[in-house]
């Protein structure tokens, strides 16, 4: 809890840094402000925290503790990344405020345990990447971008607030307890199954889970490469954390209404993206498309039934995966482009024009695939080993096939690092020390815990 | 029973408005005509909302619907500032000319 009030301090901070002349101090400073309140959470670790004053709105619990570590993990390795993105164009001070506000939405996500915080939180991580998206003011693209996001995320907030008003029509309350005693009753009304069916589309947005996942290779096509990469890594750590929560434990009463809903949008995620993966041209489209499939396999876990501390475990440990290898792939890209089109042959003959950034990149790819040594593959182990027990057994098969599929894309990238590029010689690229820590630190936070898993995911009792 | 007049009829009015919402969002090419039926979405679960408080008679439901717009505005007005750098740009609102990005 006191990690979110000094994260909200800072955003306030960095909002009010030009009037007060601390231009100089706002980067180290949020850096700071991440890392303390990253501290905080270690300190609170155990110490269960409800606020009494909001009627258990939030809920700081361990749960909650653990998955906003990994956000504010991610968005410090964002911020190490970004520093070379703000110029004079794109506003140091508005883009750190924005990013810590959508970083408070993302914690209060994690936190929730009332149906009104879910609302806030999802929207407060919203409104900010809208405006992050649409950021590139000249570029029509971004503008589009932005404007796509914007349509898609109101549309998918009109579809949230009508299950919960439904919600609320049957339990009389916001409070997810009193919802989960009103659905165990006998006498349900139908339309709070609707309402479970239109929350989960609306959360199914916004972590693209198709059919829903239309807007995504858009927005994150005309987003400049830095706003791609924290969308793609805080959002669906966030919003899994809240389809978990709701999904396994406060609506199970009805799971039956809405496992075979959930198990048939995982199929068809897993059937687009890994095939319109293959032929994409486009580096950031293509990891869309991956963001896709990645958001289709965690969800497995909801379908898997377990719900105990293994499943939390799980979560975590791929969304720490995911996140760092996303970010580590983002910003080899951004290093390389700079800015400029994204296509696949800007990549070529890296490994010998830069190897260092080439082999960051192919690191995070391989993780991504799920290849062993790397944390990517027991991220994807510890989700199919979930699924083993559960009715959905054949679903592995899938997985395991989409998978395979998702290798041959990741190493369409990886081979275009080593071919020879005759033509074009764009210079080389200078990287800073803080850039060459940030590539060094997530490629060993990808082996280490690849390696040793144990570290993340023992993080709670069995 | 609100007034003698049954719930049913509230989820159904709200429901219709919020029909005719989605569709307008997904069948208009105005931008503004867009934001206009997002605006009509959010304001179906309002009446919706108001109603389940009556019903169940309690404020909670109504303190919401403030949440609700207060978030509305702010989506707007997001989406207006989006709309004037498109303007800016191209001279059009037109969602149709809004086409660069695709396969």
């Amino acid at each position: 809890m006191t990690a979110l009030i000094l994260i909200l301090i800072t955003g306030v901070l960095a909002l009010s840094a030009e009037i007060f002349n601390l231009k100089k101090v706002l980067y180290p400073l949020s850096i700071l402000g991440i890392l303390v309140a990253l501290g905080l959470n270690f300190v609170e670790w155990h110490q269960p925290f409800s606020w009494k004053y909001s009627d258990n709105m939030v809920k700081f619990d361990n749960l909650a503790l653990a998955f906003s570590s990994v956000l504010l993990v991610t968005v410090f390795l964002w911020f190490l990344m970004s520093k070379s993105y703000f110029n004079e164009e794109t506003n140091l001070v508005e883009h750190t405020s924005l990013v810590l506000f959508s970083l408070i939405g993302a914690m209060l996500l994690v936190a929730f345990n009332n149906l009104v915080t879910l609302f806030l939180g999802v929207e407060i991580l919203s409104i900010p990447l809208y405006v992050l998206a649409a950021s590139n003011k000249k570029n029509i693209l971004s503008n589009e971008a932005g404007f796509k996001y914007l349509i898609m995320g109101s549309f998918a907030s009109g579809f949230l607030l009508f299950g919960i008003a439904l919600m609320y029509g049957l339990a009389g309350s916001f409070d997810l307890f009193t919802i989960t005693n009103a659905l165990s009753t006998d006498k349900v009304p139908n339309f709070a199954y609707v309402g479970i069916i239109m929350i989960l589309i609306a959360l199914a947005f916004k972590v693209s889970i198709a059919p829903f996942h239309f807007w995504t290779p858009d927005v994150y096509e005309g987003s400049p490469v830095v706003i791609t990469a924290l969308m793609s890594t805080i959002v669906k750590t966030a919003v899994f954390v809240a389809i978990m929560k709701l999904f396994l434990w406060y609506f199970y009463p009805a799971y039956g209404h809405y496992v075979e809903i959930i198990a048939a949008m995982i199929l068809i995620s897993l059937v687009i993206a890994n095939f319109s993966a293959l032929r994409q041209n486009n580096v950031k489209r293509l990891l869309a498309f991956s963001s896709i499939s990645h958001a289709a396999i965690m969800m497995l876990l909801i379908i898997a039934d377990v719900r105990n501390a293994s499943t939390v475990n799980a979560l975590l440990y791929y969304t720490f995966a995911y996140s760092v290898a996303s970010i580590a792939a983002f910003a080899s890209i951004h290093f390389v482009t700079g800015g400029k089109e994204e296509t696949l042959d800007t990549l070529k003959g890296l490994m010998y024009k830069h190897p260092f950034i080439g082999v960051s990149l192919l690191i995070a790819l391989l993780s991504m695939a799920g290849i062993p040594v790397t944390a990517g593959f027991f991220a994807k182990y510890y989700v199919l080993n979930a699924l083993l027990m559960s009715s959905y057994k054949w679903m592995i098969i899938a997985a395991i096939l989409a998978s395979i599929l998702g290798v041959v894309y990741y190493l369409r990238i990886a081979l275009k690092l080593f071919e020879v590029d005759k033509k074009q010689d764009n210079g080389i690229i200078a990287l800073s020390t803080r850039e060459v820590f940030l590539l060094g630190l997530s490629v060993l936070l990808l082996i280490v815990v690849g390696i040793y898993p144990d570290i993340i995911a023992n993080t709670f009792l069995k | 029973m609100i007034n003698g007049i049954s719930i049913d009829y509230f989820i159904l009015l709200s429901a219709v408005l919020f029909t005719i919402g989605a569709i307008g969002v997904m069948a208009r090419r105005n931008s503004i005509i867009i934001f206009m039926c997002i605006e009509l979405m959010l304001n179906a679960v309002n009446i919706l909302l108001v109603a389940f408080s009556t019903l169940h008679q309690n404020a909670e439901g109504q303190v919401f619907v403030f949440f609700v717009m207060t978030v509305a505005a702010a989506e707007v007005s997001v989406g207006l500032a989006i709309l004037t750098m498109i303007y800016r740009n191209i001279k059009s609102i037109d969602t149709n000319l809004l086409s660069n990005l695709k396969d």
